[in-house]
């Protein structure tokens, strides 16, 4: 096994993606994913990575040169954040629906304006419809981990799809971990050379992304949702091989202190570190509250999550986006669909915090825990809240 | 694609909804856009064969005696070939 060393986490993603022996990198880069690019610059100029690492003018170019990379078959990366990621979003939806299994680390930002470099959900909830399939990471390990796992869940002929990672911005990408980087012959049993079902070939001229008539343009959607609904079963396989090959197990739905609790919390990302110290200090006073992390956002877990929050009778859900005139913040409302129909359905309270990189201490979930039980008690629990917003 | 559009299921669809038959399209009938038809006077034709060059659909063909016509199959009934005929020999006509 690989030993671990500390290191910046966006450095550690780039070292992962040179163990995934991607074959293209076509990116440009913006904060707070910038190092991750550098990094992978270095690593093919110096010939420790042998890749064409094509250098654009824009993140739409960015993602157009991947779409036409994965397309003749080269195993594929590509990073952005917030802005960057606003302006590849044309391609963005072209890709899951040409089936092109690239790999994308979406180092999370807000989006402007008021211009902020700082970390929040605004971009990747801007883009969930996408079709992409998205993780989220907790820490540095897990986006390594991940890189290597996304490529042999979107690479797998049975899913074709891409797979975004999505990594704090600064919490994770500019901190340095402890990180344990997997040896290359490890690496290359998990995750063989890219063996593409269909490519761009002179031999067999094929075309992707033409146009479909109104006759036929619903059976293309149809086939697509029915691709990324089925690729579930093939990411829980992909986990297992992972684990199984590096000692890490992962789940769509992660746990802690969760079981027979009546309060859970709901988080996705970053912000789980903190929660779990903060149940650990309420613990200490006799609070009784658990945490749900959610890492599979798309394809979402539906009856893994339903497991999951199964003897709840609060769910904190925190979100670290707006939805603008919305009935709450967009994984609440997600939460809210999952959960109508089922019988003895638990309290959803949503909060938003944390935007633009503030921080949220883990006496700031306590008081959230509070007002949780505050609003239930009233009946009030539909009605969200900016959390720490001052009045 | 040997079936009509109408009837492929979902699952029909090839991966990514490319087109893994090169050159299908020449089985879609555009023909089924036209409203207008062109109609050659042969007495006005001096068989230039400017409609042939300025069919945006390659459409049109040279036939018996060198004159020219439209395939119907492809013949969207844009009139360009009416329009730059030097002669006036095309005609639109309406179909029925």
């Amino acid at each position: 096994m690989g030993k671990r060393v500390g290191m910046e986490v966006s450095i550690g993603a780039a070292e992962a993606v040179k163990l995934a022996r991607a074959e293209c990198i076509a990116a440009y880069p913006i904060t707070p994913q910038t190092h991750i690019v550098e990094h992978l610059s270095e690593l093919v100029n110096n010939g420790e990575l042998d890749a064409e690492f094509i250098p654009v003018e824009s993140e739409h170019s960015a993602m157009s040169v991947c779409c036409g990379c994965s397309a003749v078959g080269a195993r594929t990366f590509t990073c952005t954040s917030s802005q960057g990621m606003a302006l590849m979003n044309e391609i963005l939806f072209i890709v899951p629906a040409m089936r092109l299994p690239i790999v994308m680390i979406l180092a999370n930002r807000s989006l402007s304006s008021p211009l902020s470099i700082w970390n929040d959900h605004s971009d990747i909830m801007s883009i969930r419809d996408t079709g992409w399939i998205q993780l989220f990471a907790e820490n540095g390990q897990e986006v390594v981990d991940h890189v290597l796992f996304a490529f042999k869940v979107a690479e797998n002929p049975n899913v074709l799809l891409p797979v975004m990672i999505n990594m704090d911005g600064f919490i994770l990408s500019h901190v340095i971990e402890p990180i344990e980087l997997p040896d290359q012959d490890v690496v290359d049993k998990f995750l063989p050379p890219y063996n593409p079902v269909q490519r761009l070939h002179p031999d067999h001229p094929i075309t992707m992304g033409a146009f479909a008539i109104p006759d036929l343009f619903t059976e293309t959607k149809k086939a697509q949702e029915e691709a990324i609904k089925s690729s579930f079963p093939y990411i829980i396989k992909a986990w297992d091989e992972l684990g199984n090959t590096i000692g890490r197990y992962y789940n769509p739905i992660e746990k802690y202190k969760s079981e027979g609790k009546k309060i859970l919390f709901i988080t996705m990302g970053s912000f789980g570190e903190t929660v779990m110290t903060a149940i650990d200090m309420m613990e200490e006073k006799g609070i009784d509250v658990g945490l749900i992390r959610i890492r599979l956002w798309r394809p979402f877990p539906e009856k893994e999550f339903l497991d999951a929050i199964k003897d709840a009778d609060i769910l904190i859900v925190i979100d670290r986006a707006i939805t603008f005139g919305g009935m709450a913040g967009p994984v609440t409302t997600e939460i809210r669909s999952v959960l109508y129909h089922e019988e003895n359905m638990p309290a959803v309270v949503g909060f938003i915090c944390g935007l633009a990189g503030r921080d949220v201490t883990p006496k700031d979930y306590e008081r959230m825990v509070e007002i949780a039980k505050e609003k239930v008690k009233k009946g009030k629990e539909k009605e969200y809240e900016i959390y720490g917003v001052r009045e | 694609m040997t079936k009509p559009e109408k009837e492929i299921s979902w699952k029909e669809i090839p991966i990514g909804a490319a087109s893994i038959e090169p050159g299908n399209a020449m089985e879609y009938r555009t023909g089924d856009w036209r409203s207008m038809r062109p109609v050659w006077d042969k007495n006005r034709c001096v068989k230039c064969g400017v409609c042939f060059i300025f069919c945006p659909d390659a459409a049109i063909h040279k036939v018996e005696d060198d004159y020219f016509e439209a395939d119907l199959f492809y013949c969207k009934g844009c009139g360009i070939c009416a329009r730059e005929c030097i002669t006036g020999a095309i005609k639109m006509v309406e179909e029925e």
